[in-house]
């Protein structure tokens, strides 16, 4: 949960005020024009950036640098986030045992099982690999210690339409496990169709913080946002 | 939640996952280190014909300074690589994001550091025997005990101002103008130390004072690089 997160970058107000809720089970749509304060707005979630002023709480725990709760973040970026020279099952290994994890083999497998990539060569370097594998493997990394908060800063940016629908159903499932989503992103078509809650974002500030019961319609969603963001 | 999370990994062990992992990825590529030992080479080579007449064994100060200049240059490439693989996709963030203390992934990276200039180190000794006839076979260890001691200082100054670099233009410039003034006296200490060393009559009362200087430099040099890392690689 954030209250009142602001965030000034050398006398840059980059947010203003923030206050959001964002429940398990739910996927929650970041929008808003570039420079809104999106990002900055996923990397105070993150804990990678420090607020300048409010708090952001999971549970009853502050959520910030030094607090237990951040080692039950996962994050996918638009970059994969991985050691490009080590294979796939090195880089899962390698994040697993960081984060305290079973490390086995076994598991190693599974979890590029779960993403799709159980077939990869096991000499391949992640360098090898497509735009679509590497953002597969990216989320097994972010998966890698069983998150219960998982970000997504533009992860389909780049992603052919295969990719992107893979992703899709990605988000659906780590919904149904019962993960709080929270997905940065410009696709409104994406947005309309997987997300539970939208937050706009303009200039810093919340415009719109919407959790419609039936879900969003495309022609809706995009109405809601030109209304929001005045383009 | 806390349930997730199988168990809390000991410093030690983080830093030995992230040196063993850039071992890895060196051990692979061996990008890094021919480029070290090739530049350490040269160097050597240079010196070598400007400063050595033929047939005469140059004195040992200037061997000393040959094999610590050579030392310094090739310890640059290494600083300058130390972060690439973390930048490089953006495993910074993961790395960041991990439950590892940043003193533990800072330490992982000194360790790795280090060994690679260790290695390219060994192969400079012998360059240095073989061409100045360095009278290294007598005073092995305590020429040893100086280049590790060097080595540690040199790389744990230079591992923060790579982090700090991290995403720098021009970082590699950036590096060696920030960090050589820094090491200015750990490369006296190394050179003097060495050329009392390796001199006909060695001075070891001489090479003893300066070896506790450079360990007492590595002490301060290692607790600042652990206290100044985790604002420098701070995600602000």
């Amino acid at each position: 949960m954030l209250s009142a997160v602001g965030k000034i970058y050398g006398g840059r107000r980059a947010l203003h005020g923030v206050s959001a809720r964002f429940e398990p089970g739910r996927v929650a749509a970041v929008l808003g024009p570039n420079g809104a304060g999106k990002t900055t707005l996923l990397g105070i979630l993150s804990t990678l950036v420090s607020p300048s002023s409010g708090t952001v709480r999971w549970g009853d725990d502050p959520l910030g640098r030094g607090s237990p709760s951040r080692a039950h973040i996962g994050y996918v970026g638009h970059d994969p986030g991985l050691y490009v020279d080590l294979t796939a099952r090195e880089n899962l290994k390698f994040f697993s045992a960081l984060h305290g994890c079973d490390a086995t083999p076994g598991r190693v497998d599974r979890l590029l099982a779960r993403v799709g990539l159980a077939d990869v060569p096991d000499d391949a370097t992640a360098r090898t690999f497509s735009r679509g594998m590497l953002q597969r493997l990216a989320l097994a990394r972010a998966l890698a210690h069983d998150p219960a908060l998982l970000l997504f800063d533009e992860p389909s940016a780049a992603l052919d339409p295969a990719g992107a629908a893979w992703l899709q159903t990605e988000l659906a499932a780590e919904r149904t496990a019962g993960r709080t989503v929270v997905l940065v992103t410009h696709d409104l078509e994406a947005t309309a169709a997987i997300a539970d809650q939208v937050l706009i974002l303009r200039r810093g500030r919340v415009v719109l913080d919407a959790t419609p019961a039936g879900g969003f319609q495309a022609d809706a969603l995009r109405s809601a946002y030109r209304e929001a963001t005045g383009g | 939640m806390a349930d997730r999370v199988a168990s809390e990994p000991d410093f030690v062990r983080q830093a030995l996952r992230v040196a063993a992992k850039d071992l890895r990825i060196e051990w692979r590529s061996r990008e890094v280190f021919s480029t070290m030992t090739f530049l350490a080479v040269v160097v050597v080579l240079i010196f070598s014909f400007a400063f050595v007449v033929e047939g005469a064994r140059p004195p040992a100060p200037v061997v000393a300074g040959i094999l610590w200049v050579a030392v310094v240059v090739s310890g640059t490439v290494a600083l300058s690589r130390a972060f690439d693989r973390e930048r490089e996709g953006e495993a910074i963030r993961s790395l960041l994001l991990s439950p590892a203390p940043r003193s533990a992934i800072y330490v992982g990276k000194l360790i790795a550091t280090i060994c690679l200039m260790l290695v390219t180190e060994a192969v400079l000794t012998g360059l240095c025997v073989v061409l100045f006839g360095a009278h290294v076979d007598a005073m092995l260890a305590q020429v040893v005990l100086l280049l590790v001691l060097g080595t540690v200082g040199v790389a744990a100054a230079g591992c923060v101002f790579s982090a700090a670099l991290l995403r720098a233009r021009g970082r590699d410039a950036l590096l060696a103008t920030l960090l050589y003034p820094i090491i200015v006296p750990i490369v006296i200490a190394g050179a003097r130390g060495t050329a009392q060393l390796l001199d006909v009559k060695p001075d070891l009362d001489g090479a003893r004072f300066w070896t506790q200087f450079l360990f007492a430099l590595d002490i301060l040099f290692v607790t600042a690089g652990l206290w100044a890392f985790e604002p420098v690689v701070g995600g602000d």
